[in-house]
């Protein structure tokens, strides 16, 4: 059985990081009944231990509610959980893509942010209705009025229905559920027209298998049917159909506008592609709906086990990650410094640091990550062009005709006070100003920015500019040619693949030295003096030196000591494993690690 | 004439202090009242023990250290000697040296132990100035050190001071006045050790720091200079001598030769059986001539006593060292010694030659780099290198980084 389409609503909800989202969708869950008291926890939609800690919501996450609105009517409502931020800009844009209106939330006491803005006109360009909902009006610091001015002349939407509540305590979020009935328009759809779904995500869950986010559009979904994807042309079996209260509930079947899950003995996540259209197999339909851009990792950096011994189980680990998301790209690399590892493509900084964080947190691995790299095209003297993951297979110069590099478009918010230190590190990132606007004592700075010298240390220079209250989004704009130059460092003429990175030439001499110098004070002295050096190709642009060490004797070895002595050696025969040998310089790998820190 | 393969010597422990000092991480105790004769007995029983292994054997040397020995009953000291002599053949030179503290009460033993048998008395002086003997938790002050220097210089012909330098504050010029006071009044050896803060003492958890590695060499240069002008020679990295005043006891130990210990916590190395003869090793089972064994005796002076009482001796832990991990011994406390690694004698005893435990490149690598000198049967290492054996030897023996 279907639901009538004039019964339900399809909402997502935009904020930005802290401004209570989940806290919003929690205290829904709660009126409509979908979890008893006990079975409420903070924050029920965000489901992983880093998403719960870190207050951020990284897979979208969908749940079926029914509410009994004030014209007695019992509606369905499907709410789509949003991640808030830009590196998840995509899983955005999917979930809005399943919703015909948005709750714009705010913190009435912070104000409109650089995400808000970003994630606002994704849904804008979605056609939703856009209801404001301006929240924590509990706090005394809120001033819902003076935001609201501020979401009419940023944003440039109506804030006359704005909605005042407070998710913490409940107050006003009945309301909400009221606005949404009557302000959003249900669905489209025709059930007896052929079944078209939008595949909306898809996930590895342990016990029932790839599992499957849809909306349908037309027709309706069954189980025990066969369906077809319409990019691919695999079909498969519908082996369950079922939604999310937010626990999962098996059902006989989704109508038009509903949405839930499917599971078809589909392998893995890798066999589905997201934005594809589902239809039946006998009954095919003619058109797809229109699809999303598949998502492009931006970000690239090496992972290599500080254990070497622990490859074969990051690779293990990699494939089970992979599994449940598929938008981060792997392979084997092999680092002279590092051992055996792999390159990796990420979305952006944060999700790179999320998977970083999953392997080690879930899996139990103890990993070095390398500089951060961005994607550069390489076209060379003969016409043929290469993009450009990893620095270490930077093509000889002479054989480059020019390099291009991704820019950005970022949007800045911050207070006043610190717009001058923002525009500044703006200014040293060779970024080009495109608008700067006030608002009341908040200034946006829009910049055209290289990504490369944000993915360097862009956020933490941001934030220590502005003591944490600059808040940044970015979009990707578009290739243009830089000069660019691959610093190499050497260890005793040797080279450290590892440390390895691209820059700016403008840049290359002052990132070279502060390299140079932090590796000085991480190696260890040894018995000879190590020379380091950073170059471009056969030029030396820095050095330094690691004097050799004076002194290291054990004062007194008599009879009991040599057991002792022997025990320290031992240990010392252990302790290389983690060492890297360069020539006769041996580096301990802890020396590499705090050096691909960036930043100080 | 030196017989390494029959020679062997014999340590003694006496677990026992007044106080325990907060840079000092032996095994001492701090007890009141100790039953002499109780003590005296297990020792002797431990004693006849490991006699009964290596009987035939030349003894060449007796060290009695601790902890403090020199409150051992001076009877208790003469027992162990006469009994040495019974279980092994006494070498005519046999040399008997005892660790002593300079407190008056100590001084007035000293004869006593003389004639008990001790021919050589070194003395825990570690400084001849009150602060730095304060800081260190020394029971004695400079008075009663520069005293028991006097009293034990007529008494033994042969008598060696420890020092401690390489004090925090501790400056070149005011090491150099107080060393040179220190040779005027000094005996035919001296054992000079830089303070070093090790895990488990009170220094180490009180987060005292040592010198700087620029202070320490500084330090380290001008003692060697002062030394060796004085004609005290550095025959290892600590010890210092008059030709032919070196302890005959501690170059046992680095040289690889036999040495069996007993008392609460000693260390011993023995090659069980005399002369090619087979002789029932430990726990009965066959042991052969070339069999080198590391011996531990158990820590805890109560729980040692009591073992002892049950089974005639307190072994802890007992174990048979491969070729493999002697040659890396021998290696690792021959190359502290001026004299440096007597490579036949390695090949001797452990059955391996240099080049069997360390790649000829590193060899070379360290010898274009001036720290060690191979020359026909000898691999020295150099003043500079002795300076920094411990990553010489970790270079040396372990292996190539990230194997």
């Amino acid at each position: 059985m279907t639901t009538d389409l004039s019964h339900i609503r399809n909402f997502a909800i935009i904020a930005h990081i802290d401004h209570g989202k989940s806290t919003l969708a929690d205290r829904m869950i709660q009126i409509c009944g979908g979890l008893t008291e006990r079975e409420m926890k903070e924050q029920v939609l965000d489901s992983m231990d880093i998403e719960r800690e870190r207050g951020i919501t990284i897979k979208a996450q969908t749940v079926r509610l029914e509410y009994k609105a004030s014209d007695g009517e019992t509606y369905i409502l499907n709410l789509m959980d949003t991640p808030g931020h830009v590196d998840f800009t995509y899983e955005v844009s999917r979930s809005l893509a399943a919703c015909e209106g948005s709750l714009l939330v705010v913190d009435a006491t912070q104000g409109v942010e650089a995400q808000t803005l970003a994630n606002v006109y994704l849904a804008v360009d979605a056609s939703h209705e856009i209801i404001p909902v301006l929240n924590k009006i509990d706090l005394p610091a809120a001033e819902p009025e003076r935001i609201k001015e501020q979401i009419e002349e940023v944003v440039g939407i109506d804030t006359d229905g704005a909605l005042n509540i407070s998710a913490k305590t409940g107050d006003g979020v009945a309301a909400v559920l009221d606005s949404l009935i009557e302000r959003l328009p249900p669905p489209q759809g025709d059930v007896k027209a052929e079944l078209k779904a939008l595949l909306v995500d898809s996930w590895y869950d342990p016990y029932l298998g790839v599992m499957i986010l849809v909306r349908v559009q037309d027709g309706v979904i069954k189980k025990g049917m066969k369906v077809r994807m319409m990019a691919t042309g695999a079909a498969h079996q519908v082996e369950r159909v079922g939604v999310f209260r937010p626990k999962t509930e098996m059902v006989d079947q989704l109508g038009p506008g509903e949405v839930g899950f499917i599971t078809a003995a589909i392998k893995t996540v890798a066999d589905t592609s997201v934005g594809d259209t589902i239809t039946d197999d006998k009954k095919p339909a003619t058109e797809p709906l229109a699809g999303f851009l598949p998502s492009v990792p931006v970000v690239f950096c090496g992972l290599f086990p500080v254990d070497t011994g622990q490859y074969e189980d990051l690779r293990d680990s990699l494939e089970k990650l992979h599994l449940n998301d598929a938008s981060f790209h792997f392979e084997a690399e092999s680092s002279a410094a590092l051992g055996l590892g792999f390159r990796c493509g990420f979305l952006g900084l944060l999700h790179l640091e999320i998977v970083q964080e999953r392997l080690e947190r879930e899996f139990d691995l103890d990993l070095i990550t390398t500089a951060p790299s961005v994607v550069y095209r390489i076209h060379m003297s003969d016409g043929s062009m290469r993009e450009l993951h990893n620095p270490v297979d930077m093509p000889d110069p002479t054989a480059i005709d020019f390099i291009e590099e991704p820019w950005i478009k970022a949007t800045v918010m911050v207070p006043d006070q610190y717009l001058g230190s923002v525009l500044q590190l703006c200014e040293e990132r060779r970024g080009e100003q495109i608008e700067l606007t006030y608002v009341g004592n908040r200034a946006m700075a829009v910049y055209r920015l290289p990504l490369n010298e944000v993915v360097f240390d862009f956020y933490d220079r941001l934030k220590s500019v502005s003591r944490g209250y600059a808040s940044f989004d970015y979009e990707l704009l578009d290739y243009a040619a830089g000069d660019l130059v691959k610093v190499t460092l050497l260890v005793n003429a040797e080279v450290v693949d590892a440390l390895s990175f691209m820059v700016h030439e403008s840049h290359a001499e002052s990132r070279g030295r502060a390299i140079c110098e932090k590796l000085k004070d991480l190696i260890p002295r040894q018995l000879f003096k190590i020379a380091v050096q950073a170059a471009i190709g056969g030029k030396v642009i820095a050095r330094t030196t690691v004097n050799a060490m004076r002194k290291d004797v054990t004062a007194k070895c008599y009879g009991g000591d040599i057991t002792r002595k022997k025990k320290l050696l031992e240990k010392q025969k252990k302790g290389k494993k983690k060492m890297r040998q360069f020539g006769n310089v041996e580096i301990p790998q802890s020396a590499f690690l705090a050096a691909l820190k960036t930043g100080e | 004439m030196t017989d390494i393969k029959n020679d062997i010597a014999l340590y003694i422990h006496w677990p026992f202090c007044e106080r325990k000092c907060p840079y000092c991480d032996f095994n001492s105790h701090v007890s009141d009242t100790v039953d002499q004769a109780h003590w005296r007995d297990a020792l002797l029983s431990e004693l006849a023990h490991f006699a009964a292994e290596t009987q035939g054997r030349r003894l060449t040397s007796v060290f009695f250290g601790g902890g403090t020995p020199s409150l051992m009953a001076p009877a208790t000291v003469a027992a162990l000697l006469d009994a040495a002599a019974d279980h092994w053949q006494a070498a005519t030179d046999l040399e008997v040296t005892l660790e002593a503290n300079p407190s008056s009460a100590e001084q007035g033993r000293f004869a006593d132990y003389r004639h008990a048998g001790v021919n050589r008395l070194s003395i825990g002086v570690q400084s001849l100035r009150d602060e730095p003997l304060a800081f260190l938790g020394r029971v004695h002050d400079a008075a009663q050190a520069r005293a028991a220097m006097k009293v034990a210089k007529a008494v033994f012909e042969r008598v060696s001071f420890d020092l401690i330098y390489a004090r925090p504050h501790q400056s070149v010029a005011d090491w150099q006045v107080e060393l040179g006071e220190v040779l005027a009044m000094s005996g035919d050896h001296l054992s000079v050790y830089q303070l070093t803060i090790e895990p488990g003492t009170a220094f180490f958890r009180e987060g005292v720091a040592g010198a700087d590695e620029d202070r320490a060499v500084e330090l380290f240069e001008a003692t060697q200079e002062i030394l060796e002008a004085a004609g005290f020679l550095a025959y290892e990295i600590s010890n210092h001598a008059r030709p032919g005043a070196e302890s005959r006891h501690n170059l046992t130990y680095w040289r690889g030769g036999d040495y069996v210990g007993i008392g609460p916590g000693a260390h011993g190395r023995i090659t069980p059986g005399a002369h090619g003869r087979i002789t029932p090793g430990a726990h009965g089972r066959l042991a052969s001539p070339t069999t080198f064994e590391a011996t531990h005796q158990i820590h805890d002076p109560a729980r040692w006593l009591e073992l002892v009482g049950e089974h005639g001796h307190g072994t802890a832990k007992r174990r048979q060292l491969s070729p493999t991990e002697r040659a890396e011994e021998m290696i690792m406390t021959g190359l502290r010694l001026t004299e440096g690694l007597d490579t036949k004698a390695l090949a001797a005893l452990s059955g391996l030659s240099f080049d069997d435990l360390v790649e000829p490149g590193r060899l070379r690598e360290l010898t274009a780099g001036g720290f060690l000198d191979a020359a026909a049967g000898r691999i020295t290492a150099t003043a500079e290198g002795r300076l920094r054996l411990n990553a010489i030897l970790a270079r040396l023996l372990a292996p190539e980084a990230g194997a």
